[in-house]
């Protein structure tokens, strides 16, 4: 049975040339960044070199990154980090009700700190509203983050209309870019944007590696202390092959943009005409008028979540229920609350597909196919 | 080519290289999806789980996957600190630990702890009448290093948690960093309650490390998010890099057993060819020491250009720890043996694995002899 992968914002298969590019750092240019010796010195030059590409991706300066342990530690550092150093300034925190749990968990924590967090409401399309964002600032307000595309339904927001708003504000603006990044242009200046999280692995890159860029006015204090790494922000010894990894990722996925928004764009329609030919019920979820190409996420109406990803999951169909860290757990997805309450039936019936390399319009197809074949099973038409 | 640097960073098994790329490639899904290859990820983790819980004589449940040591160094003392906070907040931990623990240690004297920093003698070991002294009613974690990554010395970390065991309100934490897979340590035996490990000091990759917690100890959360690492460690999980530290740490302890009794030659030879040259104080002692770090000062002479000088003919020593060596600052393990400024300001760190050999010391002793040489030309 050919298995076809569309859980590609879960996460991604490990490009090739990306691997390729990792194994030589591994094996013999293994030496520590912090020492002064060649191996050392091999290792700091990569990082530099890995630096100024991830850097140059989003028109940032190269001091301006911080390379992290991934996407979750990033949106902690972003989070916790700006609101213990400028504690002095306020207490007040803005995000949105349908943050990925890494922004989401860290704001309850810093809740439980004393922090006043304002969790911004979504209308059913999934957009959050400038003048919420307007009306929420106040003085005392340190840090908005919201999020640049959602993970589940993949709504982008008004990033750089709020960048503009919160610009001549004390409060700095830090986005979650981890589904938005290497899909969507992103340049920091021209959006305003004062911190940024991404993870390698969701762009072909590698697990247990990501950056944030931190604009060099921000202050912000160190989760992890030790060494004086990552110029004493993010002590610890530096993943040398992940960076090396994720830059080549990002190499990539920055030749390939436009490419691939239109391979998504065509893959979403292809799935949709074989829905609309079939004739079975679906609602999309999430405006579409402003969504990352890659993310499609459908209710079915009168089937269940559970039973849709088990039959997909036996015709050798990988999709998801909303985001992977979600999908153990039994409670709905929050997004999906977020958009149309506790009551719709279509928290309950909505499958996340998202597409990545490797997806052709066959498999797509095909995997629509199965699709309606399963919602006629289980909804007994 | 001699690599005398195993404590800085550890060049990977070609084995534990192949198995990184075989799950990146292969089964790169995310272990918290439902499908397949969701499945399929999160078995290796579980494998990988249980083949180390195993090798280190704990359960699998006890095993948390970090980013690294850092990380797990910082997670233990902030995590302990914040979670008993309501039982006190005296931390007791030594003058000679990793950055990863000292500067956690100042973060929570910032939050209004109060730490200890127990002194060493001049062998780099803790004195436990010291400890016994330090501790009092409000101390909630003791946090001591097994072995020192700058001059090699061991702890007593068994005496230490038997200790402790009359103090149940106590946690004990242990920096195994530069312990694991060279100096034997029995969780249970010594009764520690978090213990710290890193993949890259073990022909592992950089990027993944373990933190032991005994079941029952409560940890409040470095990183918060989707609840990965029975909700202790969010972060999708860094799967192709910790199967690869399963085998590492596999293949570690197996050449332990092979070869442990040669290694101790390797470094009882080096030992006694850098004492019979001249300018050379070894500082790192016989006893109570690791077989793989030997620590010597130049007898004030410069050792950054030491190491410069023995880089050019492929040979790689440090000054000190990596993580501290583009400071020009004295050996504070050093300082804290009582050494003196100039003896500390000198030193040079000779580290090995199990992939060094007798061959090489003759060469790499030469090259020394010559280095210093010329440094005292230069000085004169």
């Amino acid at each position: 049975m050919e298995r076809i992968y569309l859980d590609h914002a879960a996460t991604s298969p490990t490009h090739r040339d990306v691997v390729e590019r990792m194994v030589p750092f591994m094996t013999e240019v293994f030496g520590n960044p912090s020492s002064i010796h060649f191996f050392g010195r091999q290792s700091r030059q990569a990082i530099d070199e890995a630096r100024a590409v991830v850097a140059n991706s989003i028109g940032a300066k190269e001091t301006e990154i911080i390379f992290t342990s991934g996407g979750t530690e990033a949106d902690n550092f972003a989070l916790a980090g700006t609101a213990m150093a400028n504690r002095n300034k306020g207490n007040h925190i803005i995000t949105t009700s349908i943050e990925h749990h890494a922004v989401l968990h860290t704001c309850h924590y810093l809740e439980r700190q004393g922090f006043d967090v304002t969790y911004l409401p979504v209308d059913e399309q999934g957009n959050v509203s400038l003048d919420d964002v307007k009306a929420a600032l106040r003085d005392e307000t340190i840090l908005v983050s919201i999020m640049f595309g959602n993970n589940e339904v993949g709504v982008l927001q008004p990033i750089k209309a709020i960048g503009e708003l919160v610009k001549d504000h004390q409060a700095y603006f830090h986005t979650d870019a981890v589904q938005a990044y290497g899909l969507v242009p992103i340049d920091v200046n021209d959006y305003h944007i004062d911190l940024l999280s991404v993870s390698a692995h969701k762009i072909n890159g590698p697990k247990g590696v990501g950056f944030l860029y931190a604009r060099e006015t921000v202050k912000l204090s160190p989760r992890l202390y030790g060494g004086e790494q990552e110029r004493k922000r993010r002590a610890g010894t530096e993943n040398v092959a992940g960076i090396v990894g994720l830059a080549k990722a990002v190499e990539i996925a920055q030749q390939t943009m436009s490419e691939k928004q239109m391979m998504y764009r065509e893959l979403k329609e292809t799935m949709l005409s074989v829905f609309d030919e079939s004739g079975i019920s679906y609602f999309v979820n999430g405006n579409q008028n402003a969504c990352l190409p890659h993310i499609l996420n459908v209710a079915f109406p009168g089937t269940n979540v559970e039973s849709m990803l088990v039959n997909l999951d036996l015709a050798g169909i990988a999709a998801s229920s909303g985001s992977a860290c979600t999908a153990g757990s039994v409670d709905p997805s929050h997004v999906l609350v977020a958009m149309l309450g506790k009551e719709s039936e279509r928290i309950r019936s909505s499958i996340r597909f998202s597409f990545g390399l490797g997806n052709t319009v066959e498999q797509v197809k095909k995997a629509a196919y199965e699709t309606v074949q399963i919602v006629r099973r289980l909804t007994n038409r | 080519m001699i690599y005398l640097d195993n404590s800085a960073t550890t060049k990977p098994f070609p084995e534990v290289v192949d198995s990184f790329v075989t799950v990146a490639t292969k089964y790169f899904g995310n272990p918290s999806s439902l499908h397949e290859l969701g499945m399929k990820a999160e078995q290796l983790l579980t494998q990988s789980r249980e083949q180390i819980a195993k090798s280190l004589g704990v359960k699998p449940s006890e095993i948390i996957f970090t980013s690294g040591g850092t990380e797990a160094n910082n997670f233990a003392i902030k995590g302990v600190a914040l979670t008993y906070r309501h039982r006190g907040n005296h931390i007791i931990t030594t003058a000679i630990e990793h950055p990863s623990i000292t500067e956690p240690c100042r973060q929570l004297e910032e939050l209004g702890f109060d730490v200890s920093y127990l002194s060493v003698d001049k062998t780099g070991r803790v004195n436990i009448d010291e400890l016994v002294k330090t501790i009092r009613d409000d101390t909630i974690l003791v946090s001591i290093m097994h072995v020192n990554n700058e001059i090699g010395s061991i702890q007593p970390i068994e005496e230490i948690g038997q200790l402790l065991t009359q103090y149940p309100k106590i946690l004990f934490h242990v920096d195994h960093v530069q312990g694991i897979g060279k100096v034997p340590l029995q969780f249970h035996k010594a009764h520690i309650d978090l213990c710290t490990m890193s993949a890259h000091k073990f022909h592992g990759l950089r990027g993944a490390g373990i933190l032991y917690v005994r079941d029952g100890v409560r940890l409040s959360p470095l990183l918060a998010g989707g609840g990965q690492e029975m909700q202790r460690r969010s972060g999708t999980e860094n799967v192709a890099a910790i199967v690869a530290m399963a085998k590492a740490l596999r293949m570690s302890l197996e050449k332990y057993r092979e070869r442990i009794a040669y290694l101790w030659d390797v470094k009882k030879t080096w030992i006694r060819e850098l004492q019979a040259i001249p300018d050379i104080q070894v500082n790192t002692p016989l006893e109570h020491s690791a077989p793989h770090i030997i620590n010597f000062s130049l007898n004030g002479l410069k050792s950054e250009v030491f190491v410069h000088e023995l880089a050019k003919q492929d040979i790689f020593v440090s000054t000190t720890s990596a993580c501290s060596s583009k400071k020009k600052a004295p050996s504070k393990t050093l300082l804290a043996m009582g050494a003196d400024q100039k003896r500390a300001e000198s030193a040079v760190r000779v580290s090995l694995s199990f992939e060094n050999t007798l061959e090489e010391i003759p060469i790499a002793i030469r090259a020394m002899k010559e280095a210093i040489q010329k440094l005292q030309e230069v000085t004169r």
